[in-house]
């Protein structure tokens, strides 16, 4: 059974529909990416999933429960962690506490589990005392996703994880990706730098004009020259 | 020098008390619930006001019943806030000011129709000042007021940087938004920024009844140095808002020391107008306020 499936979901923001049945899903254990042209509706496919869309049709199903239209506060007890693109770590407080307000649902001790995160983000644990905003961009990114991480979520959404960072952070930020992944948790996320994100995917979706276009194992994308062409830079993936 | 301790530092240092603990109430209601609440003061008026009754029905002293006056005003103020201000939770902030300037007047009408308008005092007698060193005269209520202050501000301090829910009021002030995508309880994070802030308001009034006397419009009086406390610190910053108090508190007082030859150099009756300069000075050449707070 699929952690978590889309089927044929419509939906937007008030008037304007932006998604046209888009279906996908997520199979325990798997790293899956969605590319797709600006405005194709990858970070709103995503946004349908945590509650933050008013759906017109379609559903969203979690680990075979109908989540559909949840608002937000329910879905994060359900299960399902989202780092959104921008602010996405509270500035003022300190690492530790934001990672702290990750687990805030959870009733249980979370220590064991914070100490789990700051050895797969040995820079967080360095700089635990330091307010969150004064970190630098790849830093931040990886507060946000250490403190979704805090519930031993069924599955970790990312949008554009790597949006606004340099090289260098990128391939950092990927392989931080795939540490979280192998520690079993599957990941849903939307990239722009479509090439590095599918190397390191499972399978992928391609949407264009809120609608699936391809779908595949990752390599298979990559390997796509109708996809190469469109959305990955033209010429075939090297 | 020591006419200027006792009858301007000391005064000021008190009255700045008193704006710290009525700011901190703004400024968290600012941050958390994004709008400028116009209908503290009146949460102060009240709790002044059941604390008054408390005191005549007990025959105790002020600080004994402020607990319980603190609680008692905190349960009107999470009514209201039940009542009036959550069906705004989603609207423009705007739509909030305005519903709060006329919670502002409601409050203030219902506590005049119930105790009256005359004036009222707090406690009876006049208290003899302590002296030190000959010279340095501290009358016992204002020792009382300082320590007092001190005491509620490490308890602000204590809950905002050691409890989850302090801290969830903190990230909620940061993004409301990011703050309900964590899980974070925001409707319980909201309770407890009425129930800080309504405490903190009611001591303050109380403390100022002390100091002073009671009169219903001493809610309104104190809403304006408040509000310039809050924005001189910076809004979302408590601590901010404390310094924020005691700088005006202090200007005010000391504004009309007579620094230059033997006339006061403000006449006292312009003393709100320094609070207003400072908050003016302040909005222009940095909005963010000392403590770099939130400009919206």
């Amino acid at each position: 059974m699929s952690v978590l499936e889309l089927d044929q979901v419509v939906g937007g923001y008030g008037d304007t529909q932006i998604l046209h049945g888009v279906s996908m899903k997520v199979d325990p254990g798997e790293i899956v990416v969605i590319i797709g042209p600006n405005g194709a509706g990858k970070s709103t496919a995503m946004k349908a999933v945590f509650g933050l869309l008013n759906l017109s049709g379609g559903r969203v199903v979690l680990d075979g429960e109908d989540i559909t239209n949840m608002p937000p506060e329910q879905v994060v007890r359900h299960g399902v962690c989202y780092v959104p693109q921008t602010s996405n770590i509270f500035p003022s407080l300190t690492v530790e506490e934001n990672l702290e307000m990750g687990a805030f649902v959870r009733e249980d001790d979370f220590q064991p589990r914070l100490q789990e995160l700051y050895g797969i983000f040995p820079p967080l644990a360095e700089k635990r005392k330091q307010a969150a905003g004064t970190l630098s961009g790849g830093q931040r990114q990886m507060v946000a996703m250490a403190k979704a991480m805090m519930l031993e979520p069924k599955i970790l959404l990312l949008d554009e994880p790597t949006a606004g960072l340099s090289p260098k952070y990128r391939g950092e930020i990927f392989s931080i990706v795939k540490t979280v992944n192998g520690t079993g948790t599957p990941i849903l996320m939307v990239e722009q730098n479509a090439k590095q994100a599918l190397k390191i995917a499972n399978r992928g979706y391609v949407l264009v004009d809120g609608k699936n276009k391809f779908e595949g194992s990752g390599q298979n994308l990559l390997d796509d020259p109708e996809v190469a062409e469109m959305f990955l830079g033209g010429g075939a993936a090297a | 020098m020591i006419e200027f301790l006792n009858f301007y530092l000391i005064p000021g240092l008190v009255l700045g008390s008193i704006y710290a603990l009525g700011a901190i109430g703004i400024t968290l209601t600012f941050s958390i619930l994004r709008f400028a609440n116009f209908a503290h003061g009146e949460t102060m008026l009240l709790g002044v006001y059941i604390t008054w009754s408390l005191v005549q029905f007990s025959g105790l002293h002020p600080l004994v019943v402020l607990p319980v006056a603190a609680m008692l005003t905190v349960l009107v103020v999470l009514g209201i806030d039940r009542a009036f201000y959550k069906p705004f939770r989603s609207s423009p902030t705007i739509m909030v000011v305005i519903a709060s300037f006329g919670m502002m007047l409601m409050v203030r009408s219902v506590v005049q129709f119930i105790w009256g308008v005359q004036l009222k005092g707090m406690t009876q007698g006049i208290q003899r000042p302590m002296v030190f060193f000959d010279s340095l005269r501290i009358s016992p209520k204002h020792v009382m007021i300082i320590s007092a202050t001190i005491a509620l501000m490490l308890a602000v301090h204590y809950l905002l940087s050691r409890t989850k829910i302090g801290k969830a009021m903190r990230a909620m002030s940061d993004s409301p938004e990011l703050a309900r995508l964590t899980g974070i309880d925001t409707e319980k994070v909201v309770r407890m920024t009425w129930i800080v802030g309504g405490a903190m308001a009611t001591a303050a009034g109380v403390f100022l009844a002390i100091d002073t006397h009671i009169d219903t419009n001493m809610g309104f009086k104190m809403l304006l140095p408040m509000f310039a406390a809050a924005i001189l610190g910076g809004i979302g910053r408590p601590f901010g808002a404390v310094a924020g108090g005691l700088i005006i508190g202090i200007a005010e007082e000391i504004s009309s020391y007579p620094w230059i030859g033997t006339e006061p150099l403000l006449n006292p009756g312009y003393k709100a107008g320094v609070a207003f300069a400072i908050m003016i000075v302040m909005l222009i050449w940095r909005p963010s306020g000392l403590f770099k707070g939130k400009v919206f």
